[in-house]
């Protein structure tokens, strides 16, 4: 009987979900990982560190690296400046209309970046720019004003549209923050400039370097905005460059390997700015939360209140609605080129998004895909997060390990890695089709649905497990009727956290997309490359709308009914 | 001199809710005063309006006979240049610095000669005794002595005023006891006027000169501790102060008789003179100031409970509840039985006016 009992234990529920979890993992992250590793590194069944070296010295590939650290540092600390500028205003200033600045300065989180360089690449590229060419006639200048197409403008826009991570990481620390350590300081005797310097920034800054490393980690890897801005001048960072070797000789073998070897320092730069961001984590996090709700006290701006509130406006306006009703303007022309009078405006291209056959199949590629990825990377969270944070079981620091891995790929990683692993060496061949993408973006995304769900199984204490067991429920029934409904909103925050940036993911798609499987994103890039300005900006238009919908209604309404389900 | 602290008419409203009521008050130089009521009846409300957090709806504020705050002339004088020492419910000290940082803060803020600095903070670390712990910090180190380190950064300043909001609520029970004599303690070496807000009544007869009883927004008695022990204004403050037993009456041909125990027999004790007929009327005592005796009414004890050296009695009079306690060696009434008891000090109030426990 014993014997029996210990049997069954050793196969249990536990063990399987381990097995099943670790097989995931390895299959979709680490198996990839590993060949980009082998390829890089190995030639002919070869240790091969020369020819490591040999790709780094050609200048092309070296100045690829060049560019990505000092375009990832540029936007790294212009980001940092203004989010937490902006965080501070509207925390702790009596600047008006608050609710909805906070509001605001979340929509640039929701524009994809290379929508909006397209924008401002219409708007302030040299030749053709339409604001330097107004600014051109106005003052009789003889050359463009300002470059959008440089390293400088690559920093800017890019700014523009990360920022909001610094944002919201210090903006949401100085709303927990507890008022009275301020105001111990200010009945000690300090102004308030003194406050904010001594005790306010030091008190917030573990969040500050989190949301600048999170900046750093993106832009380091990004391809959509170096690609539409600098590659026609040249400028190539590291994702760009991969792209370009790739594309340029039609996926040869030597091509993937420079790409690996390439996306292996970024991986290196990922996992450093982990590391990084675990110590500022693990040493700086203060226990800086009020006990009791109240309101800090405010800096009054007094003169400064309007004005500083027109910059705010200005700036939303400027990196918000401007790039957005240019696109809309531009996908309305009838022909590039034109003014925007009305006599040149036609509807005829956002209509033809939806007959032609290449950008309605690009739509409904991304979204299901989309879906279908938001919705098993979810269900695959929840089960690997569940064995790390809750289940005591053996070999679990195998999952532990592999479960942070996915953090340190960047979105070109992801794809080199697919390739390698998916074009038929294991058996399997998913090249040109959408399977491909479908499990680089699990890969892609794994880690956010592993953190979304391990932060909200952390909520659920043990006790309410162990009372619903004592109350003679199975382990089963008590997953079912009390886990799984405690962290229902870590779930839908998971599942919206994949599905809308997969709905609009660029980089990762670039480097697999078929003749059939194009995204909206490959689709947008595609026409912009092929120079039909105007159908890009239909199509993204219409994606515009379409993340619109996903972003405010689809989510209110899911938060909303699980609301009244709970309440009920 | 002039008094410490000189509050007049002083007034906040938050929206609808008046959160204090003009409000009238004196505090002496080198006092003792404490702020007590119910959680929500203002006090923190008005201990930030003294300290400069809020501005004033009505009223004005003055200390050491100059002006502080003035509704009526626009006029505020921000909280850093006040030159009060506050400590918070919940320690606010600062994470990111040292125990000995923390409470230099302030003198480095007046820019002091750095000798005067070092001394200062060394003799405010040194009387809540921290001086072992300065180059910790706070984090590593218990309540209790996180609450030291804002005492000694309050004490380094050598305020005039020191204010406290429920410096002790988030202290072990027997923390909360040792640390009142140190507050107390300090007061006495440094000779701060202290300002204490509590809603625990002991801990403000323990600690105070004088104090304050206030019920949503508006003061309900100022005075000595024992005197508003033994003089409530209302049944308000008495309920509040202390254990209390309210027992509903009717006055029959001259006698008191227990409203719903009529059986039982009638109170001893006078009736007031002014009676007016036509209110009906709670008689109010404290248990401890009930005894068990040969005759008198009669009541039958319901449950019987040991708290120490005391003993606490659930007895009922017909059917009205009382709670009487009395020291161990006068507890002679056993459960179940039947005994009689005398009132040593009635109270009379309108059975119609709140108690603390009901607000
Ligand atoms: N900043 C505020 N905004 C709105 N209402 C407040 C604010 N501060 C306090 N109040 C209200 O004023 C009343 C008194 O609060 P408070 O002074 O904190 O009470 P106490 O310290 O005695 O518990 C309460 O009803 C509270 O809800
Ligand atoms: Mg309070």
């Amino acid at each position: 009987m014993s014997k029996a009992v210990k049997v069954q234990k050793k196969f249990g529920m536990a063990e399987v979900a381990l097995i099943f979890s670790i097989a995931i993992l390895v299959v979709v992250v680490a198996v990839p990982v590993i060949m980009i590793f082998l390829t890089a590194f190995f030639k002919d069944g070869h240790f091969n560190l020369a020819g490591v070296v040999e790709v780094l010295k050609q200048k092309d590939t070296y100045l690829a690296l060049k560019n990505s650290l000092i375009i990832a540092f540029g936007v790294t600390l212009f980001s940092t400046i203004i989010g937490v500028f902006f965080a501070w205003l509207l925390a702790r200033t009596d600047i008006p209309c608050k609710k909805a600045l906070n509001a605001m300065f979340m929509v640039p989180f929701m524009l994809p970046s290379f929508i909006c360089a397209m924008a401002w690449k219409v708007l302030l590229s040299p030749r053709s720019g339409y604001i330097n060419k107004m600014l051109m006639a106005m003052f009789h200048l003889d050359s463009a004003p300002i470059d959008i197409m440089t390293m400088g403008g690559i920093i800017a826009i890019e700014t523009m549209y990360l920022f909001p991570f610094v944002f919201l990481q210090v903006s949401g620390a100085l709303e927990r923050m507890d008022p009275t350590l301020e105001e111990s300081a200010r009945i000690s005797g300090a102004s308030l400039w003194t406050i904010t310097r001594k005790i306010t920034l030091p008190l917030v800054m573990p969040s500050i370097v989190a949301g600048a490393l999170l900046v750093c980690l993106y832009s380091l890897a990004h391809f959509g905005v170096p690609s539409i801005l600098g590659v026609e001048k040249g400028i190539y960072n590291i994702p760009t460059k991969i792209y370009e070797r790739i594309y340029a000789s039609g996926g040869s073998y030597e091509a993937i390997r420079v790409g690996t070897i390439l996306a292996t320092i970024l991986v290196i730069c990922a996992t450093l700015i982990l590391k990084l961001q675990n110590v500022v984590l693990k040493k700086g996090r203060f226990q800086i939360i009020a006990g009791k709700s109240m309101r800090p006290v405010v800096l009054k701006l007094r003169g400064m209140r309007w004005p500083l509130f027109i910059i705010c406006v200005v700036y939303l306006l400027l990196t918000v609605v401007m790039p957005t009703v240019t696109i809309f303007l531009i996908g309305g022309l009838k022909t590039y080129g034109l003014s925007f009078l009305p006599k040149n405006m036609t509807f005829a291209n956002y209509a033809e998004v939806f007959q032609m056959k290449m950008t309605r199949s690009a739509i409904w590629n991304s979204v299901y895909l989309s879906t279908l990825t938001a919705f098993v990377t979810m269900l695959a969270g929840v089960m690997i997060s569940y064995v790390i944070v809750k289940m005591k079981v053996k070999g679990k620091f195998i999952l532990e390990f592999l479960g942070v891995l996915p953090y340190s790929l960047p979105g070109t990683v992801i794809a080199l890695g697919c390739i390698l692993t998916w074009s038929g060496k294991f058996g399997i061949n998913l090249y040109n089709t959408a399977g491909i993408i479908f499990v680089a973006y699990i890969a892609r995304y794994m880690a956010f649905s592993i953190k979304s769900n391990s932060a909200a199984l952390e909520q659920v204490s043990d006790s309410l497990e162990e009372a619903s067991r004592s109350c003679g429920a199975t382990h089963w029934q008590t997953l079912t009727h009390i886990v799984v409904p405690l962290i229902r909103p870590g779930m839908i925050n998971a599942f919206f956290l994949i599905f809308l940036p997969a709905l609009r993911e660029l980089t990762t798609s670039v480097l697999l997309y078929g003749p059939t499987t194009r995204t909206i994103g490959v689709a947008i890039y595609a026409l912009n490359e092929d120079g039909e300005t105007v159908r890009a900006a239909a199509l993204a238009g219409i994606a515009l709308i379409i993340i619109f919908i996903g972003e405010t209604f689809i989510k209110g309404l899911l938060a909303r009914l699980d609301k009244t389900k709970r309440s009920a | 001199m002039s008094a410490a602290l000189e509050l007049k008419d002083v007034t906040k409203i938050f929206g609808s809710v008046k959160a204090v009521n003009k409000l009238n008050l004196t505090i002496e130089q080198g006092e003792c005063f404490s702020f007590l009521g119910p959680s929500g009846c203002g006090k923190t409300t008005t201990l930030r309006m003294i300290a400069g957090f809020e501005n004033l709806d009505e009223g004005e504020l003055y200390s050491g006979g100059k002006l502080f705050s003035s509704s009526y002339k626009h006029y505020y004088l921000p909280p850093e240049k006040r030159d009060f020492g506050m400590v918070f419910q919940a320690f606010a000290v600062w994470p990111h610095m040292t125990v000995y940082d923390n409470v230099a803060f302030p003198l480095k803020i007046k820019k002091l000669p750095k000798n005067e600095i070092a001394e200062r903070t060394e003799m405010a670390l040194k009387a809540t005794s921290l001086t072992k712990e300065a180059e910790m910090f706070p984090q590593k180190l218990s309540g209790g002595q996180q609450q030291r380190i804002a005492l000694a950064r309050a004490v380094a300043i050598n305020p005039k005023v020191m204010l406290l909001d429920e410096p002790l609520s988030n202290l072990d029970p027997h923390l909360r006891e040792e640390m009142r004599f140190e507050i107390k303690a300090l007061q006495d070496k440094f000779g701060f006027t202290v300002i204490y807000v509590t809603h625990d009544q002991a801990e403000a007869m323990a600690l105070s000169d004088r104090m304050l009883v206030m019920k949503e927004g508006v003061v309900q008695q100022v005075g000595g501790p024992l005197d508003i022990y033994n003089d409530p204004a209302n049944k308000f403050v008495f309920s509040f102060i202390g254990l209390s037993d309210f027992i509903p009456v009717k006055v029959k041909n001259g006698q008191i008789f227990v409203d719903g125990g009529e059986e039982c027999g009638p109170v001893n004790g006078d009736i007031p003179k002014n009676l007016d007929p036509s209110i009906e009327y709670d008689i109010a005592c404290r248990p401890s100031e009930i005894d068990f005796a040969p005759d008198g009414v009669r009541a039958q004890v319901v449950r019987r409970t040991y708290l120490g050296d005391i003993v606490d009695y659930l007895l009922k009079i017909g059917n009205v509840e009382l709670r009487v306690q009395k020291p161990r060696r006068h507890s002679t009434a056993q459960l179940g039985e039947t005994c009689h008891l005398r009132f040593n000090r009635l109270l009379w109030y309108d059975r119609k006016e709140e108690t603390a426990s009901k607000t």
